[in-house]
């Protein structure tokens, strides 16, 4: 079990945070103008990278704070962590 | 016929606490500070267990934690019995007993020991090849083959001892409390850094503790005394924590480990009581210091697990520790000079060494010569071809090795011995290590792994990092620990070491014999039979993988995890296989390092707390009221209340007539209730709700449907205006965490422009749900001042008021079609709201009812069940609730899917409702539905969801999901079950009152 930085609590066991699946994509403003597989592409399609991938994770047992983390898959290093809103750190 | 074999006191051993257990039975003596084994050995008792496979008598092996052999059930048949305990590592107690395993009737006779001499037919994967054919026989097989497995015997009854987590923070963990854990430890904690050191042990020192060999000096002392002093030191440094009898089990991820801490297992019965046996420390540590020292391994030749048959190293440890001698014939078989540290601690204490057999050709170490010396014979180039001796040595034969090293020649010469001590080299403890993630490399010279690339913030110190001389210990400690703790100067700087600097060793992993590889009985794997036969044979079979090899022959698969021998097994495949062992790598370790006890890892979450339940505040006149309950989610809710020995069937037919025919009472409290406000709340329920939510007027209540981003139904509930910015919404009694989470997910990071806010205030309000058509009266009567005319206080309306000083919201809101009212007080007034509602119902008959006839009401009206009539794939339109779906709305969340190819087809599972032509008969929910009986293979149409018999319409009900039911109404289905075939007929699910006049009833 990691050690996560919460950008609101500061580090807490990873027992109290619960993973949110690939970060950085935006809700289309206007679904009603996609076509079925636009939608599809936003609805369904996420990466599942061995190596470093953009996440999204929520301090659920804490502040329940959604926050974005970038997370080497293959060793959980914790690469960065930063708030929603942020621009994700450059590679 | 006992033989007393302890030879000298020894320090560690108190000989004026005599200490009297039972080991088969039988009664023996040993001391205070004796382990099971080295009281057994004391007595002379070597045979103490059956093999897995075979049942060949076996005898104490090792000195620690990594025995394979010496496993026993302790305390048996009492509550506190316990399987696979490692003898060597037991402190014995008064009163201990302890038996053998895998044995019947006795270790001394054992029926198993048959498989012995059929072992010809027992070759690796004998089970997967036998027991494949015919198929069919396989719940046969499995009736013996369950007989005849398994070591020890699980205990029966319940486990008496308290077991307890504590979590551990730390700057510096040290692992290990031998020379290099003791001087790690020091200097860690001497430079301000707050440190745990501990030890599997009782003792702290490790081997060096009874390193009395004076080739070796530290400062001019022998070892032992020199780490003696050290010790002493190390009890008064400030931010030290020492725990002994403290293992670690686990070495996980970012510095987080898990580990054992023993309290009371050395204890007599009666001081176990009351105390925590097994405390599991949950150790988050900055830095890890592994000092977990090496194991040494044995030598692979023809019969080398006969009682009497030990390491070299356990020799001398219960020689110099316990004061024990193994065997009154001693002989040593060793390929480097280890086993003569051992002989020369045996010289020196008066016991008899017969002969060394050494694989190498010579060796000019000080230790050898000095070997010499004293007389001991020694055999060069010599190995042993057999064994002698059932349940204890005899003899060795040997003979001469090839120069190669791949035969022996000429004569075979036989030497008498009850005790023989082999010294095959060291392997690295790097378990934990590895654990850790990080990886091993093949030291060629060495023939070990040993650490390489470390992914967390650790270092390994002493022979768990390859160095075994004290000198190269020392040497590389201090620079590690400068390069760690980032720090100049340390104790290490000045000492001065002298050691015997020659470490010559010769590498065979499996010795010749002068019988074929076939004929012979080398065990790789002590505890689960398997020898260097079975690998050869794995090989020869195709198997190349370390880790498929594992698993065909059992190598490593025993409760000791293959410490002892899985070098062997990878050497003797990287010699067959011709690779190399850096190549082939190691198979995986795995925690725990030794085995934990269930008790250990479940703590205190026993009993009561194994799984926690919410209650109501009603709770308490629920269980005065003689209800049954039933889980939903971790709530316990009230299903129903039987009276004068009512069945669950009668007892929820009267509730649902008197809810229908005068007044029900409801304890709806497990609901979810999530307080939303803020300047764009409206907005908000807009998105997440399918209907419109901005037109609804303070003091109104809506039925709301939420659903996923694919378009399918998550959740439904009531949300009432309480104000221009305030809103109280509901959700079902299982979806609320999850409701609330996917909330604040959309608000935190698609919508976080909109002011709103979200609190879950599910258990700050209780809530009676009334109902029936005298539901107003009784309202009437504990509030006399609520205008509850229907202009006033129409159906999906909010009032707020008191009954007397109590504030309470009321929601005239409806689940079962009937004119109802929710009532919410605050959750401690809850139970006075119930008995107010119950005293002033008495006249009308109210009548509590619990979910099972909220549920058989509701469905009487058609209304759905989150995850009872939905499943995930159900959309609005599938339920027929178009109604629901706002088709001005420009967005929410899941409209767009309600478009997509897949929602829009026509032939999609929808809800519809059945009657069976018999009204008497009532559906199994689950059942499936077809429309042609003599069809193969017949074609599923949909489920039942959810079935009842109704007592107000006096005939069976069933709401179910079939394919294009919509277009099915009046269609005559069946429902095929085991005996019979139902007559069914779709129809609408609004089964009663389809105008809904009963609500202003």
């Amino acid at each position: 079990m990691f050690l996560i930085n919460c950008p609101y609590c500061g580090e807490r066991d990873q027992q109290e945070f619960k993973a949110g699946g690939e970060a950085h994509i935006e809700r289309p403003k206007q679904p009603t103008e996609l076509s079925d597989d636009q939608w599809a592409e936003y609805l369904f399609m996420r990466k599942n990278i061995k190596g470093v991938q953009f996440e999204r994770w929520v301090h659920a047992h804490g502040c329940r704070k959604w926050f974005n983390m970038v997370r080497d898959t293959s060793n959980d290093e914790i690469k960065a962590i930063y708030k929603m809103g942020e621009k994700p750190p450059s590679q | 016929m006992t033989k007393n074999l302890r030879v000298k006191s020894s320090q560690y051993i108190d000989e004026t606490n005599r200490i009297s257990f039972k080991f088969n039975g039988k009664t023996y003596h040993g001391f205070k500070g004796d382990t099971l084994a080295s009281a057994l050995l004391a007595n002379d008792v070597h045979l103490v267990g059956r093999s897995f496979k075979y049942h060949r008598p076996r005898g104490i092996m090792t000195s620690g934690s990594e025995e394979p052999n010496a496993i026993v059930q302790i305390n048996p048949g009492t509550n506190r019995t316990e399987p696979n305990v490692r003898a060597t590592e037991v402190e014995i107690y008064e009163g201990l007993e302890a038996s053998s395993q895998n044995c019947w009737p006795s270790v001394e006779f054992d029926i198993g020991g048959i498989n012995n001499f059929l072992s010809p037919f027992f070759p690796a994967g004998f089970y997967y090849k036998t027991f494949m054919w015919p198929a069919s026989f396989w719940e046969k097989y499995e009736f013996f083959i369950r007989h005849s497995a398994g070591l020890g015997k699980s205990p029966i009854s319940s486990d008496p001892d308290i077991y307890d987590h504590q979590n551990v923070h730390c700057d510096v963990l040290v692992v290990g409390a031998g020379i290099s854990g003791i001087l790690a430890a020091k200097n860690a904690a001497k430079n301000n850094f707050k440190t745990l050191l501990v030890d599997e042990k009782n003792e702290l020192g490790g081997s060096t503790i009874y390193e009395n060999n004076e080739l070796s000096k530290i400062d001019n002392k022998i070892p032992s005394e020199w780490l003696k002093k050290e010790i002493e030191e190390l009890k008064v440094i400030k931010n030290l924590e020492i725990k002994s009898r403290t293992s670690v089990a686990a070495y996980h991820q970012y510095n987080y480990l898990l580990a054992r801490e023993n309290l009371t297992d050395h204890l007599e019965t009666k001081d176990k009581i009351n105390k925590i046996r097994q405390r599991l420390l949950k150790i988050r540590a900055k830095k890890v210091i592994l000092a977990t020292g090496a194991l040494e391994r044995p030598l692979i030749f023809n019969n080398n697990d006969r009682p009497g048959i030990m390491l070299s190293s356990a020799v001398k440890k219960y020689s110099e520790f316990y004061g024990v001698a193994c065997g009154s014939k001693n002989v040593f078989f060793t390929n480097n000079d280890s086993a003569y540290e051992s002989a020369l601690s045996l010289y020196n204490k008066g016991i008899n060494v017969e002969a060394i057999i050494d694989i190498r050709e010579q060796s000019e170490s000080k230790i050898v010569k000095k070997v010499n010396k004293v007389g001991i014979k020694i055999y060069w180039s010599h190995s042993i071809v057999d064994t002698a001796g059932y349940k204890r040595l005899n003899s060795v034969s040997i003979m001469k090795l090839s120069n190669d090293g791949t035969s022996v020649i000429g004569n075979k010469i036989s030497i008498s011995c009850d005790c023989l001590g082999v010294a095959g080299g060291w392997t690295p403890a790097v378990h934990l290590y590895t654990q850790s993630g990080s990886k091993l490399n093949f030291d060629e010279e060495k023939k070990a792994f040993i650490p390489n690339k470390n992914t967390s913030e650790q270092i390994s110190v002493g022979s768990c990092s390859g160095d075994f001389k004290i000198n190269e210990i020392i040497k590389n400690l201090n620079q590690k620990l400068k390069d760690t703790l980032n720090i100049k100067q340390t104790d290490l700087d000045n000492i001065k070491v002298e050691v015997d600097q020659e470490n010559s060793k010769r590498n065979i992993w499996l010795l010749p014999s002068d019988k074929p590889v076939g004929k012979t009985k080398p065990f790789v794997d002590y505890q689960n039979d398997a020898t260097a036969k079975d690998i050869k044979l794995a090989l020869r079979e195709g198997f190349r993988s370390i880790e498929h090899v594992k698993r065909y022959t059992t190598t490593g698969m025993g409760t000791d995890q293959g410490k002892l021998g899985n070098m062997h097994a990878l050497g003797i495949i990287a010699d067959t296989a011709g690779v190399k062992m850096g190549e082939l790598g190691t198979t995986t370790f795995r925690p725990p390092y030794t085995p934990l006890t269930f008790g250990t890892i479940v703590g205190r979450n026993v009993k009561k707390f194994f799984d926690i339940f919410r209650r109501t505040p009603m709770n308490d006149w629920h269980v005065e009221n003689k209800a049954e309950f039933e889980n939903v989610g971790q709530w316990k809710r009230a299903w129903y209340y039987p009276i004068n020995g009512e069945k669950m069937h009668q007892a929820v037919q009267r509730e649902s007539k008197a809810a229908r025919e005068s007044a029900g009472i409801l304890d709806a409290s497990t609901l979810g209730k999530i307080d939303i406000q803020g300047s764009d709340a409206s907005e908000f329920l807009n998105r997440v709700y399918t209907n419109a939510w901005s037109k609804l007027a303070v003091g109104k209540c809506r039925y709301g449907l939420m659903l996923n981003e694919d378009g399918m139904v998550y959740d439904d509930g009531v949300t009432t205006r309480l104000d221009e910015n305030h809103y109280i919404m509901t959700t079902t009694t299982g979806g609320a965490a999850n409701v609330l989470g996917k909330l604040e997910d959309y608000l935190q990071t698609e919508w976080p422009e909109l002011d709103v806010y979200l609190t879950s205030v599910t258990d700050h309000y209780a809530t009676a749900s009334l109902c029936g058509p005298n539901s107003k009266k009784i309202l009437k009567k504990i509030i006399p001042g609520l205008d509850l005319s229907d202009k006033n206080f129409p159906h999906m309306s909010f009032k707020e008021a008191n009954i007397e000083n109590i504030q309470c919201r009321i929601m005239r809101i409806s689940f079962t079609g009937e004119h109802s009212y929710e009532i919410n007080v605050q959750a401690s007034y809850g139970k006075d709201l119930w008995e107010k509602c119950m005293e002033a119902g008495k006249e009308f008959n109210i009548t509590p009812y619990g979910t099972e006839t909220m549920h058989l009401l509701r469905a009487e009206k058609g209304f759905i069940i989150v995850g009872q009539d939905t499943d995930g794939t159900m959309t609005p339109i599938d339920l027929q609730m178009d109604w629901i779906v706002s088709k001005k709305k420009y967005d929410f969340i899941g409209k767009r899917s309600l478009y997509r190819s897949d929602t829009m087809r026509e032939d999609r599972k929808q809800l519809v409702g059945l009657l069976t032509d018999d009204p008497n008969t009532v559906l199994e929910e689950g059942a499936q539905i077809v429309s042609e009986l003599d069809q193969s293979p017949v074609e599923m149409l949909g489920h039942v969801t959810s079935s009842y018999f109704s007592p107000n319409l006096n005939k069976s009900i069933a709401l179910a999901v079939i394919r294009s039911g919509k277009d099915m109404m009046g269609k005559k289905l069946f429902v095929p079950m085991e005996n019979k075939n139902i007559n069914v007929t779709v129809s609408n699910p609004v089964f009663y009152d389809e105008k809904n006049e009963r609500l202003n009833a």
